[in-house]
């Protein structure tokens, strides 16, 4: 009978962009069981609706978090506006689509260099945080904030990009594109970097409906939902399948999230040559009664946004499930079973966003 | 499809509904919770593909409502934060962090302040 | 799986310019929507207040009898709220962000006086509980306790009293 012993991971670790605190019951190095703790960032943002104008809301809930903050102002609205009826014009469907789009790309390059970083190899996180610099000059270009937007308002958009803007984005997009097939040859091909992501952490189909995984998580166990199916934004307009792969191990998870950015580039294509000429925001007057769902596919995975308004200027009630929230049940039993060493690069695989978890 | 219908149900018939929906294949989505005048509203969430369905339980408060999370193992998160928040007391969870899963000063933030 | 798939990036790498630039030293170009800080051109203000209704968190103060617009430099997001929402447009957002600083300061601009200027007088503006107390834009109560108030006619229906001052009397201002 061997002995158990109880190891902490956390809250702070090279590998962690943001504190989240396991303990770790151990035998051998073998992980047995693991006990989460968060907490560590907790600002109560939610309670702020009490003490916000719900058009004021919008800058609160767009600093829930630094790299999802676009798709978080963008929920917030688009539930308000379905409350209060309000149509939006085409063009700024289209705004949203593109910069979410975008918001996609710059995440999921994000998460590859730190899992370049995880491995050690230091030189390919670089390289791919290298081209990381060009999505965000473009978001300097286009919104004027590299990580804060500021672009979302109820009713519509405050900014427009011209034709000019959306050709250098074209452009630009293009460069990105040939970068990246090279870099992400080495992800793919390297047989360093297999020997870390083949065959470890497994998660099967089963278990990932159980556990209510969402996101590329539950889509590289072979469950294929993608919420941008549901039709919100200019998504019915545009030609695109869930990405899924059968194995559920860390190697394919990898692999689904690097298809995502060629389908996001290629949505960002079609949304350019379709855009229509139009007016960007529509004028809202009035104060929002009733309550809503509404669920929105953040490069993480499937958040939603539940708003109940009850006709004054303030909300009743504000309430983000983002999609770590749901994942870490289903991390904490895909790490059973693994050995201590591969424990950081699980816990990257599921890409945790613990601002946006504890708000 | 985006909203899904809500049933309004009893706290005692919770744990049946819950089974219920668990045998037809639901994934629980979310649990949220709302202060209302009278006392608490909580809203479980269930999905199966892209259909969302919700049942919704109105609770006094101080009233008991009996944790799902030995038939949905994930539920124990949200459960956890709901008793962190709003002080609605949830027994029988499998993970129970008695309190302690936000380190925040205050007891219960969010619930209704007594005038 | 083949190793040495990063040879021809590295190869590449070392035979070309760095990625980054030698900032401070080269300085840095904003592209020109870049939201950096706001700036006044405070001979056209009219001090309203617009703008600090509009205000998300309170940054902007704008006294209309001493005709001062002031800004907490570390308090505001950049929003650009009150860019849209100024009526006469003098309210402009530049490329270069606030340095860092030991202190958190404020930045106030004087207007010049309002001596030679016949304002007309306006429509009531709408009330909101801020800060500053709405303009009472009512022409019969002429009575105006400020010492700062020049002694045009026309313009002292337009500089009635603020709550906040010291003498509070409520002429015909809604509150």
């Amino acid at each position: 009978m061997s002995t158990r012993s109880v190891v902490p991971f956390g809250p702070q670790h090279p590998v962690l962009p943001e504190p989240i605190h396991l303990d770790l019951v151990l035998e051998d190095e073998k992980v047995v069981e693991a006990i989460p703790s968060i907490g560590f960032i907790h600002r109560g943002l939610e309670k702020l609706v009490e003490k916000k104008d719900f058009n004021d809301y919008v800058f609160v809930a767009e600093r829930i978090c630094g790299i999802c903050s676009f798709m978080h102002g963008m929920g917030y609205c688009e539930s308000v506006e379905h409350i209060m009826n309000v149509e939006l014009p085409p063009r700024a469907k289209y705004l949203r689509t593109i910069w979410a789009e975008m918001s996609r790309i710059h995440s999921h390059t994000l998460w590859l260099g730190l899992l370049a970083d995880a491995f050690g190899f230091d030189s390919l996180f670089m390289q791919t945080w290298r081209i990381r610099e060009k999505i965000l000059d473009m978001f300097e270009y286009t919104t004027g904030g590299r990580v804060i937007f500021s672009v979302n308002k109820i009713g519509g958009q405050r900014k427009d990009m011209d034709a000019e803007a959306l050709k250098k984005l074209l452009a630009t997009l293009d460069e990105i594109e040939k970068d990246l097939r090279s870099i992400t040859k080495t992800f793919l091909n390297d047989s360093t970097v297999n020997t870390r992501l083949r065959g470890v952490g497994v998660m099967t189909k089963q278990q990932a409906h159980d556990f209510g995984a969402v996101g590329p998580f539950m889509r590289a166990s072979g469950i294929g939902l993608d919420m941008r199916n549901l039709g919100y934004g200019a998504y019915p307009d545009l030609e695109f399948e869930p990405i899924t792969s059968e194995e559920g191990d860390s190697y394919a998870r990898t692999y689904v999230r690097i298809q995502e950015i060629f389908q996001s580039i290629n949505l960002i294509r079609q949304a350019v040559a379709k855009i229509p000429d139009g007016e960007i925001a529509v004028p809202v007057k009035g104060f929002p009664k009733g309550e809503y769902f509404m669920r929105v596919e953040q490069p993480r995975g499937e958040a939603i946004y539940y708003v109940k308004a009850n006709g004054t200027k303030f909300l009743d009630r504000m309430r983000v499930r983002t999609p770590t929230f749901a994942n870490i049940p289903a991390m904490l039993e895909m790490l059973k079973g693994c050995q201590l060493a591969d424990v950081p690069i699980l816990i990257l695989t599921i890409d945790p966003c613990i601002s946006c978890t504890e708000r | 499809m985006q909203n899904g219908e809500i049933l309004t149900i009893q706290p005692e018939d919770l744990l049946s509904e819950c089974l219920k929906r668990k045998e037809e294949g639901y994934r629980l989505v979310q649990i949220s919770s709302v202060t209302t005048k009278e006392g608490y509203e909580l809203t479980y969430s269930f999905g199966k593909g892209y259909e969302l369905s919700h049942l919704r339980i109105e609770a006094e408060p101080g009233a008991k409502i009996m944790s799902i999370s030995h038939i949905y193992k994930c539920a124990f998160l949200y459960e956890n934060e709901i008793h962190d928040l709003f002080g609605v007391d949830i027994e029988l969870i499998t993970l129970d962090y008695h309190g302690n899963l936000y380190r925040i000063g205050q007891k219960a933030p969010y619930q209704k302040k007594e005038e | 799986m083949s190793i040495m798939n990063f040879t021809k990036t590295v190869v590449k790498n070392l035979f070309s310019k760095p990625a980054t630039r030698m900032y401070p030293r080269q300085p840095r170009n904003y592209p020109a929507r870049t939201r950096g800080h706001i700036e006044i051109d405070i001979d056209s203000c009219i001090f309203c207040g617009m703008c600090s209704r509009k205000c998300p968190t309170g940054a902007i103060t704008v006294t209309r009898p001493q005709r001062t617009w002031s800004i907490k430099r570390f308090s505001c997001i950049q929003c650009g709220y009150c860019v849209e929402s100024c009526p006469k447009k003098c309210l402009s957002m530049h490329q270069t962000y606030t340095e860092p600083d030991g202190v958190k300061r404020t930045d106030t601009f004087a207007g010049p006086p309002q001596a030679a200027k016949p304002a007309a007088p306006k429509a009531g503006v709408p009330a909101a509980p801020k800060a500053e107390a709405p303009v009472a834009q009512k022409a019969e109560t002429p009575a105006a306790p400020k010492a700062e108030a020049p002694s045009v006619p026309k313009v002292e229906a337009s500089t009635a009293p603020r709550a906040e001052t010291s003498a509070g009397v409520k002429d015909g201002g809604e509150k």
